[in-house]
């Protein structure tokens, strides 16, 4: 057993946690400014968080992820980071050249209080900003809410960017959330469908799934550009995707700019997905064309054809917030049952709308907003569950009590495809409908004695 | 496939340093043209280095932080011991399992490595202090698993708050009395890189834990292995070989390790360093405090590996134990050959880079070496200028602000556990016939006149590198990994392995050998460019038949 000391027997815990459902704000800031054109995000901290999160990223991605640190010493602790964010500024657009600096700052530059605009403003005086060269800082202490958080503070820092000129360009902007590249493209390919004109922000398509040619290029062709973030303040609405993700930088542009919002639900699964698409056909006055409506009939075909397998079957899930309140209506709405969902994410109207979710469903549900993986095994050993969802460190709860298991979230570590193959939208609702049959039918495949062992499922 | 493609490098050393310094601003360049030296080998001086000093702002580095090499290093691979992170979330998180070090605890053993614990320090922990939190969290590891022992690690946040970890510890040591309970004040910004982590982590395993069980330990030969930390499985193959060889580990640090290893080092005779970048000085403690003499050993490479038996049965002297070590080569090695002589047309003559860690730079280049190839740079990502220049320079380091403050531990001989493993006489006859004991001459004197030595090598120079001197395989950690391949060279983690290993002992050489083949000899690295790119001008004139 891997994890072998995981009692069954539950205590409630005050200080330590175990095997966490969240990390700190930092990566989620860099994974969002990575979906900015030509952005080398940057650290402001010591140098192993950025070690550390690029790590992360490239193992979850399969692809190169360049940012730089401010690589703190003992006596930047003391004396604040100023000097060696100024220092660096200068190196990277000497040596790397980007479009963008998005610096995010960390639990040890918020704790010694370094104020990034007015290290921003000094870099700008000293003239080591390029002319047309954008410097954009989100501050993301690490001991306030999580990954998610990060997430949201630098999204919300991109929409600030937002320069309007005051006439309205007839764009919708759509905030994604922290989605795969493959997700982002796949909104994309939808808005284009419906005909709404979006500006997608972050979008990491064409950056984390880029194609192997022998050339390599820091900047890859993908990501929201500055001048279309300049832009958004012009927008005839924005369509936020998720609470924790994406909501601050839609109210932002509404209450700044009166740019209108609304926050949706991530569009994972097929009632998540319809108020997607009927809102963005709303806000952008055209008409949904019939391919569309045909992507989601096929999707509704293929829970029909499959629903006896679905039925009453007991999900445990764990990630992070926006994912995880679709995905439960996503498995409520297929009949099956998420009896345990963890997030890491701090947020009690996680767990209420949770509880609303799931107040049909046969089975009461557990649900902890700021709790871990731990107590996730010890609810799982009291009462087990068909299949077990999540990312990649789950695959210890797994095996140890031999659960099917799928891979959604982040991060991935060990499998591949989430890169290129989405999971929102009818298409990706296909691809999560399949995976789910398959592992359950994988299961059953293995575990039907040879007399009830059948060819036909 | 095609053997031995021979690429002629079209570039002079001096050219490419010029080149690779070129875009920096003047300040920087003047930095790192310290750092970046061209191997000139001369007859007894070695060309001195720039090692072990900041990171540039801004220069995209491939190093870590001081925790990283604390927690993640040093103490990850210990399996019965609860390491307890203190501060936000994250520092924990990205240390959970993620450096591929393997332990076998057996069906029932301790093994919280699969764990992951943190206070997850929040705000009003950065305020009001962290340190009643921290306590709770001891207390409510103890009442769930009675380890035997829990330790604390200090994240950024904790140094600057000013949380007294270490009278925590001691406190709840006290309070527990059946369970040790020490902390490393590992905070990031301290030092230049993951170095000064293994430092910390060392000295608080070498006060807090070795020496603790003075009970005899059964077998013969027995010896400390130390820095070997069982990234996929090394640990293991090594452990094969010496069993076989009827040598006794004693403890390992800290591959696939227990407490009571710690707890027993002291009762080895001889301390066989591997790493050693991270832990020259706990070998040095271990021989002042307790009379274990050490020698430099190196696993990777089958040759390699038969040197270090050889040296290790040298010591002890005694010809069962040399003849046993004979006969294990002489059994292991036709396995070993077989594969090498099968890849050997596929390799030679092909061209290598590494840069990576404090030794592994350097032992690749051996097993490289054993396959007809090449290393033309390489370097290290946190060394010292004695992992470059070899042991002799110790005396003559700078002591500046960043090492300063990294503890050296004062130690004296054990009044009563101080034990000389040979005489004088013994010492002396093995020196008299070439036996070296506590040496390391370093990464430069084993490469070639004019290969590039390059510390603290970053994104850009490695992608210069790369683009100038085009290797047949590029080495370095999991960032680099896909920047690197994106040019059509492959590259090997040699941190964590990718997912392969082991690469140590005589079956970690057969591994990497087809590992390596597998590599640099893919299909996958031919198809670059699709047919329409490779030859567009047919496209105006192919017609339909």
């Amino acid at each position: 057993m891997l994890l072998r000391h995981t009692p069954k027997e539950i205590n409630e815990r005050s200080a330590v946690t175990i095997n966490p459902a969240k990390t700190c704000q930092p990566i989620g800031a860099m994974y969002a400014a990575l979906g900015i054109h030509g952005c080398l995000p940057h650290s402001h901290g010591s140098q192993g968080c950025c070690a550390y999160h690029r790590s992360a990223l490239t193992r979850h991605y399969k692809e190169p992820v360049s940012a730089a640190t401010s690589s703190f010493t003992e006596g930047s602790s003391v004396f604040g980071g100023q000097a060696n964010l100024l220092q660096a500024i200068n190196n990277i657009f000497t040596v790397y050249n980007p479009e963008v600096i998005a610096v995010h700052t960390t639990c040890l530059s918020e704790t010694i209080g370094d104020d990034l605009n007015q290290i921003f403003d000094k870099a700008h005086k000293e003239g080591t900003v390029p002319p047309g060269k954008t410097l954009v800082g989100a501050a993301t202490p690490s001991y306030v809410g999580s990954h998610v958080t990060g997430f949201s503070n630098m999204v919300k820092a991109m929409a600030d960017l937002a320069e309007p000129v005051g006439k309205k360009n007839g764009k919708v902007n759509v905030i994604p959330g922290w989605v795969e590249p493959s997700d982002m493209e796949e909104i994309k390919r939808l808005a284009k469908m419906v005909g709404a004109e979006i500006t997608l922000f972050p979008d990491t398509s064409g950056v984390l799934n880029g194609p192997l040619s022998g050339e390599y290029s820091m900047f890859p062709q993908g990501g929201v550009t500055v001048a279309e973030l300049k832009g958004c303040g012009d927008a005839i609405g924005t369509l936020a995707l998720g609470e924790w993700c994406s909501a601050d930088a839609a109210r932002l542009l509404d209450t700044k700019y009166k740019v209108p919002c609304k926050i949706l639900d991530m569009p994972f699964g097929l009632k998540a997905t319809d108020r997607f698409i009927d809102a963005l056909r709303i806000i952008s006055g055209t008409v949904v064309p019939e391919e569309i409506t045909y992507e989601r009939g096929q999707m509704v075909d293929l829970i029909s054809d499959m629903h006896q397998y679905f039925y009453h079957k007991k999900v445990a899930i764990y990630g992070d917030p926006d994912q995880l309140i679709a995905m439960t209506e996503f498995l409520v709405s297929i009949d099956m049952c998420p009896i345990h969902v963890v997030t890491g994410t701090p947020g009690k109207r996680f767990e209420k709308r949770i509880k609303e979710l799931t107040a049909d469903m046969p089975f009461e549900v557990n649900v902890r907003a700021k709790g871990d993986m731990f107590l996730l095994h010890q609810w799982i050993k009291n009462e087990p569950v068909d299949l077990l969802m999540g990312n990649t460190y789950g695959k210890y709860i797994a095996r140890d009590e031999d659960i099917p298991f799928i891979r959604w979230g982040f991060p991935i570590l060990d499998r591949q495809g989430h890169q290129y193959f989405p999971t929102v939208g009818y298409k990706g609702g296909l691809r999560m409908l399949e995976k789910i049959l398959n592992a359950l039918l994988d299961r059953k495949d293995r575990d039907d004695p040879e007399e009830k062992f059948e060819l036909v499922l | 496939m095609a053997t031995a493609k021979k690429k002629l490098v079209q570039w002079e050393p001096t050219d490419i340093k010029k080149e690779l310094l070129k875009k920096y601003p003047p300040k920087v360049a003047r930095r790192r043209a310290k750092q970046i030296l061209i191997n000139e080998a001369l007859e007894n001086t070695t060309p001195e280095i720039v090692a072990n000093v900041r990171t540039i702002p801004g220069i995209i580095s491939m190093r870590g932080c001081t925790y990283a090499g604390c927690k993640g290093v040093i103490m990850g691979p210990t399996r019965d011991i609860v390491n307890l992170v203190h501060g936000p979330i994250g520092c924990s998180f990205y240390a959970w399992l993620t450096r591929r070090n393997q332990t076998d605890a057996g069906v029932d053993g301790e093994n919280y490595m699969t764990y992951c614990f943190s206070t997850d320090m929040q705000d009003s922990d950065i305020i009001f202090g962290g340190e009643k939190k921290l306590a709770q969290a001891v207390q409510e590891i103890y009442d769930l698993f009675h380890p035997k022992a829990i330790t604390i690690f200090a994240t950024c946040p904790v140094g600057l708050i000013g949380d007294d970890i270490h009278n925590v510890a001691r406190t709840m040591k006290e309070k527990f009395g059946d369970c040790n309970v020490f902390a490393f004040s590992c905070e990031g910004y301290k030092g230049v890189s993951q170095s000064a982590g293994h430092h910390i982590a060392n000295n608080q395993v070498f006060t807090h834990m070795v020496g603790e069980n003075n009970e005899e330990k059964a077998g013969e030969y027995k010896i400390n292995l130390l820095g070997e930390y069982n990234i996929g499985g090394d640990g293991f193959e090594i452990d094969r070989i010496l069993k076989k060889c009827g040598i006794t580990t004693i403890s390992t640090f800290s591959g696939n390790s227990t407490y009571d290893q710690f707890a027993s080092a002291h009762m080895a005779d001889l301390s066989c360093v591997m790493c050693h970048r991270s832990i020259n000085y706990v070998a040095d403690m271990m021989e002042t405090k307790f009379g274990i003499p050490w020698i430099k050993v190196n696993f990777i490479g089958a040759k390699s590996t038969a040197k270090s038996l050889r040296k290790i049965a040298e010591y002890f002297g005694d010809q069962v134990l040399i003849d046993r070590v004979e006969a294990v080569i002489a059994e292991e090695m036709p396995a070993v050959d077989a594969v090498r002589e099968e890849v050997l047309p596929r390799t030679t003559g092909k061209t290598a880079m590494i840069f990576v860690g404090g030794s592994r730079a350097h032992h690749y280049q051996d097993l490289f070496a054993e396959m007809g190839m090449k290393t033309i740079s390489a370097g290290y990502e946190f060394a010292h200028r004695d992992d470059y220049e070899g042991r002799e320079v110790i005396p003559f380091l700078k002591v500046d602000a960043d090492s300063r403050n990294i503890e050296e531990l004062e130690v004296e001989a054990d009044p009563e556990r101080f034990k000389a493993r040979k005489t004088p006489q013994e010492y002396k006859q093995l020196e008299e016939a070439g036996y070296k004991f506590k040496e390391y001459d370093g990464i430069m004197p084993d490469m070639e006149k004019g290969a590039l030595v390059i510390d603290d090598l970053n994104q850009y120079e490695a992608e210069k590198l790369v683009e100038l001197m085009k290797p047949d395989i590029f080495c370095a950690g999991i960032k680099e990994k896909y920047s690197i391949q994106k040019l059509g060279v492959p590259m090997k983690q040699l941190h964590s392995y990718d997912s392969g290993g082991p690469y140590a002992g005589f079956r970690g050489a057969v591994n990497f050998y087809q590992e390596i083949d597998r590599l640099v000899n893919s299909k996958v690295w031919s198809y670059m460019k699709a047919p329409w790119q490779e030859s567009p001008e047919l496209s105006a004139t192919y017609v339909w038949e």
